[in-house]
């Protein structure tokens, strides 16, 4: 028979592969349930012996975060990974290195919280991935993988687009993506940059050794100069407005839809389930996923307001957190209520749907 | 076609290296699969538990709520699990340590002494592979070439000798399960 190139991994094996597959130059972590199979896999595959790339268990989340911190600034392609708590404690971190203005890879498999929580799925960590984390007004690159596919995809993605504005990128999944296993075609293998190439491309602000032709490139997030802090802050807002342009999503029976679900990652393949049923019952029930959750796919959602869909329902694994930019994109314009469940529970598809008649159609 | 199964049992029975080698031979077989184990303390003996789904068509939702075929290893995931087995679907269950048995009537139930059989031949470690063929044997939802293979690629290249006996466990698994009439 003849055997196909289609693996069975899980979202956590696959970040590994592809990391390694994308060239990666550096991973550095700390274990924490329900993602270290991340590292175990970059530790069983051994990459420093064929593409070189370093593999470091950290002694802590706080050294893994300054550590990409490091090798960010020298131009490298370097990653961490974490859940939940550990994301917690690697925030200043990400804060300075979103104030240095440099690229990174941040992988959250999200777990319930607050505080240790449970080592459930979850997604109550929107508001951090998206609205901040760490201080100051700044804002991490988000995408959410639905899939195992996805999962591995989005590591070329998340480090494009990092490369692309000198800013990090997070890959926010949950215990679900991180856990299950799922086929998966791996990319091909793509070499390392070399430091000349290093240099070339990145040589006009990573700290790789001063040539006589230029002036030093300083790393650094502080500026003690409020005149110039201020300009600083403004440059960093208008990198924001431009990635506007990197907005994903996928529509799934929209079109012709009355009621449409906002969900993502884990809570959009259930969903997409909930859609299935609805549309069995003849219900016109549509769902929009936002495959980057910063940008947030504001202008479809008011699109589909503007064409007169009757309610949106944003379907989240926490209290409601992506619900609150479900409404400023919505704008008024149609009401908008959220279903989730928290502390590791998982949603059912029929249960978003009982949830989508009671708070809509049962209501008129 | 798309089957929805649930393996539960106690961690350390082979409750989710099943289920792996299950989807592996659905991939072999060109189906869209998702596995999606229960995790953590599971893995310290607690209760353990695997959802597989083989499917003709795109998965939505890798989490279900209920199941076309249970295969039920401890008394607690009988509780848990019988109620949830789909109008008409299938429960499989190792009668050992089951201290009630299923009551349902509008399911298909089918035993199979897979413990005791594997200690009797002195191959403890064949027994998820023996409950496997039972299984496949009620429910022949992937072609058996497609499952030896599967069986291959999901054990390391290190137990790779053990596969003649794991063959022959799906084999004598097949044969040994019967369908319990209430």
């Amino acid at each position: 028979m003849e055997e196909k190139e289609v693996r069975l991994m899980k979202g956590n094996e696959v970040i590994a592969y592809a990391a390694i597959r994308y060239g990666c130059d550096g991973y550095f972590g700390y274990p924490i349930t329900p993602q270290s199979e991340v590292m175990e896999t970059l530790m069983e595959l051994k990459p420093w012996e064929t593409t070189g790339m370093v593999v470091l268990q950290a002694e802590s989340e706080i050294s893994s975060i300054n550590m990409v911190y490091g090798g960010a600034a020298a131009g490298k392609r370097v990653m961490t990974s974490s859940s939940s708590p550990g994301i917690s404690l690697m925030s200043e971190g990400l804060s300075y290195i979103a104030g240095a203005e440099l690229p990174c890879l941040i992988i959250n498999c999200q777990r319930g919280g607050p505080g240790l929580g449970t080592i459930q799925p979850s997604q109550g960590d929107y508001f951090q991935a998206c609205k901040g984390g760490g201080h100051g007004d700044y804002h991490l690159i988000v995408l959410a993988p639905n899939s195992v596919q996805e999962m591995h995809d989005h590591v070329a993605v998340a480090f494009d687009l990092a490369f692309k504005y000198r800013n990090p990128a997070m890959i926010l999944a949950d215990g679900v993506i991180g856990q299950m296993m799922e086929k998966v075609v791996l990319s091909p293998q793509r070499p390392r940059l070399t430091d000349k190439e290093v240099r070339e491309r990145y040589g006009s602000w990573a700290a790789i050794g001063k040539p006589a032709s230029r002036e030093r490139n300083i790393v650094t997030s502080l500026e003690l100069q409020s005149e110039k802090m201020e300009i600083k802050n403004k440059d960093l807002q208008a990198k924001y407005k431009a990635m506007e342009q990197e907005v994903m999503y996928e529509e799934i029976e929209c079109d012709d839809a009355e009621y449409v679900i906002v969900a993502f990652g884990s809570s959009a393949r259930i969903c997409s389930a909930t859609v299935e049923m609805a549309r069995q019952e003849g219900l016109k029930v549509g769902l929009l996923r936002p495959i980057t959750l910063y940008p947030f796919p504001s202008k479809p959602l008011a699109a589909l307001a503007e064409r007169g869909v009757k309610g949106f329902l944003s379907a989240e694994l926490n209290a409601g957190q992506m619900v609150e930019d479900v409404r400023l994109a919505v704008n008024g314009k149609a009401p908008v209520e959220h279903y989730g469940r928290q502390g590791g529970m998982i949603f059912n598809p029929d249960e978003v749907l009982a949830a989508l008649k009671e708070k809509f159609i049962h209501k008129n | 076609m798309k089957e929805t199964l649930i393996i539960a049992g106690f961690g350390g029975q082979g409750v989710l290296s099943m289920g792996k080698i299950l989807a592996y031979s659905g991939v072999m077989q060109d189906y869209e699969v998702t596995w999606m184990p229960s995790y953590g303390p599971e893995m310290r003996g607690g209760t353990a538990n695997v959802t597989v789904i083989l499917s003709d068509k795109k998965i939505s939702s890798p989490i279900a709520h209920e199941f076309d075929t249970a295969i039920i290893l401890n008394q607690q995931s009988m509780e848990k699990f019988e109620p949830l087995v789909k109008v008409g679907g299938t429960l499989i269950y190792d009668t050992n340590g089951i201290t009630r048995h299923p009551v349902r009537k509008d399911i298909s139930i089918y035993a199979i002494d897979a413990t005791a059989e594997a200690a009797r031949l002195g191959q403890a470690k064949m027994f998820n592979t023996m409950i496997l063929g039972g299984y496949l044997k009620v429910r022949p939802v992937v072609s058996p070439e497609h499952v030896m293979v599967g069986l291959k690629k999901s054990l390391p290249e290190r137990a790779w000798k053990l596969l003649p006996q794991n063959e022959e466990a799906i084999r004598h698994g097949a044969e040994i399960i019967r369908e319990v009439k209430l």
